[in-house]
């Protein structure tokens, strides 16, 4: 039997407070983490399912190192959002929705993150980029291993 | 004088990583006044003040303070909305980055006026770099001695639109999927847990230090007869200066959307986000106040370039995907909107679909559970009230006939 990710004597607070932190320690929810969930919580794994399913930045498949999130709403739409996720899948070389072979990279369209003075916008992880240009986003990626 | 620093008073003096430099701009004097006062009494002054919600809804604050510490119970909470997710919506955001010891101070003396011992700010999930900013200034503030008996706890969202909704939120805090309550009962009676709670947005909180150290009679003068104080504007889209303006309720759009923000050629100018209104350049001078237009304070201005019936599609297709799927109406009738709205787009709409449109928008309007399904059909609604002709172009083989 594999390694329990939430030792005994250190349980978690609550159901979204443990996916959270699973995620961060384990990368993504893998099927493992939900099943032993569903048992400290004594709830079904489906109910687990549904939580993690339920929230964006929750991913219960396998995803690249870093995570990229092209903000797609009206605000960044209107500053050419278009274009960033152009140059996003071709430096990248996927799509929204995909992941790079070499797990470097997930690529995802997301709704509006609140940048909209500084569109267009996106997240890597959890660090904003603002005033996004084609140029200035292969830079920016660069410096993501 | 339209502009007028109330909320974001200290944003840009102070640093706000060093909670000296807060005590220096009055910081916390406020909380050590409302502590001399009764609860009661800190209840009173806010509901004199006239102060409402600022998240959208403008709700009276102090009655629903007055309701939580009303209910019975010793166990109660106040919660901070931090979960700024509206589309265009980012004043928040620059509160937080630039003055987090308001809102400590504004949550504390919530606390002790609702009888509260904890506190909870649900910040999202996209504002994760915010956190360190907002957690220091609780841990300087709570070191400092100014949080006893007092505690606050920051709880991160995982990405939902929803979750800014208040009951969402609360079912997010208790750890599962953020979908909306039916009510009543009311949070202010059974929020948190089944316990009385209040959640206020960040900027209501901010308003309260300034409104208790001041007064309700200093605050009451400001703004229009049902719209008190200032609200902080975030204007995005096709603008010079997009960025965040305070200004006093009341203010002509224009002011905001053309002077300040140096707009030009406006279309349309969505006020609220996605679940707020859309109107035509024909309205700008409408005042920016709760008995007009509001909501949480985004305006997102759309240049003559821009085309309707695509921002309205673009507006159903977030609220689509954004739907916590408990209620039939908001569920299906936002998906179904998308289906008709995408008709248009591609110049296949018909005659039937604007009647269905209408139908559906008032069903939606009606019925759903929360705020998002009630207020997902306003940006159709608006649009087929001010922009039909735009629908009717875009009827199959039509160009331009009027079909109603």
């Amino acid at each position: 039997m594999s390694k329990k990710f939430f030792p005994a004597n250190k349980p978690p607070a609550d159901l979204l407070v443990a996916l959270q932190q699973a995620q961060t320690g384990v990368g993504y929810l893998t099927p493992e983490v939900l099943a032993e969930l569903a048992g400290t919580f004594e709830i079904p794994v489906n109910d687990v399912y549904g939580v993690a399913s339920f929230y964006s930045f929750l991913v219960t498949k396998p995803c690249g190192r870093h995570i990229i999130r092209v903000c797609r709403s009206l605000p960044c739409h209107l500053k050419d959002a278009e274009m960033i996720i152009e140059t996003v899948k071709k430096e990248t070389g996927i799509g929204p929705g995909e992941t790079t072979p070499d797990g470097r990279f997930s690529f995802e369209l997301t709704n509006c993150i609140g940048l909209c003075d500084r569109a267009p916008a996106m997240l890597i992880n959890n660090d904003p980029h603002v005033d996004l240009t084609p140029k200035k986003i292969a830079r920016i990626l660069r410096d993501y291993r | 004088m339209p502009q007028l620093k109330i909320v974001l008073k200290n944003c840009g003096i102070i640093d706000p990583k060093h909670l000296q430099t807060y005590l220096e701009q009055d910081g916390f004097k406020a909380l050590a006044k409302a502590r001399q006062m009764t609860p009661a009494g800190v209840i009173a002054e806010v509901k004199a003040s006239g102060l409402r919600g600022r998240g959208g809804a403008g709700f009276p604050c102090g009655l629903k303070w007055e309701g939580a510490r009303n209910s019975p119970g010793d166990e109660k909470y106040v919660i901070c909305n931090a979960d700024e997710g509206e589309v265009g919506t980012f004043k928040d955001r620059y509160i937080l980055e630039n003055d987090p010891f308001s809102l400590v101070e504004g949550l504390a003396i919530a606390g002790y006026a609702v009888g509260a011992g904890q506190g909870y700010i649900y910040l999202r999930a996209e504002y994760h770099y915010l956190l360190e900013k907002l957690q220091g200034a609780i841990d300087q503030a709570r070191e400092a001695g100014y949080l006893e008996g007092f505690e606050i706890v920051v709880r991160e969202g995982a990405g939902a639109y929803v979750c800014g909704e208040e009951s969402a939120l609360m079912e997010s805090i208790e750890g599962g999927r953020g979908e909306s309550r039916y009510r009543p009962p009311f949070p202010t009676v059974a929020g948190l847990w089944q316990k009385p709670t209040t959640i206020n947005n960040v900027e209501t909180l901010m308003n309260i230090p300034r409104i208790v150290l001041n007064g309700s009679g200093w605050f009451s003068q400001i703004g229009t007869e049902r719209s008190k104080g200032t609200k902080v504007f975030s204007v995005s889209g096709d603008v010079a200066r997009p960025s965040v303006y305070e200004l006093v309720l009341g203010t002509p759009l224009r002011e905001l959307v053309e002077e300040l923000a140096g707009a030009k050629n406006i279309k349309v100018v969505q006020i609220g986000g996605a679940t707020g209104r859309i109107i035509p350049y024909a309205m700008i001078d409408t005042p920016l106040a709760f008995e007009n237009l509001l909501g949480a304070g985004a305006v997102t201005v759309f240049n003559e370039s821009r085309d309707v019936i695509d921002i309205v599609h673009r507006t159903m297709e977030f609220l689509a995907e954004e739907s916590c799927g408990k209620c039939t109406p908001c569920r299906q009738g936002t998906e179904v909107m998308v289906e008709t709205l995408a008709r248009f787009c591609r110049g296949q709409g018909s005659a039937k679909d604007i009647k269905a449109l209408d139908v559906l928008a008032e069903t939606m309007a009606l019925t759903s559970l929360c705020g998002l399904g009630q207020a997902a059909p306003f940006a159709v609604l608006d649009t087929l009230k001010y922009f039909r002709n735009d629908y009717e172009k875009q009827i199959s083989g039509s160009q331009g006939v009027r079909v109603a």
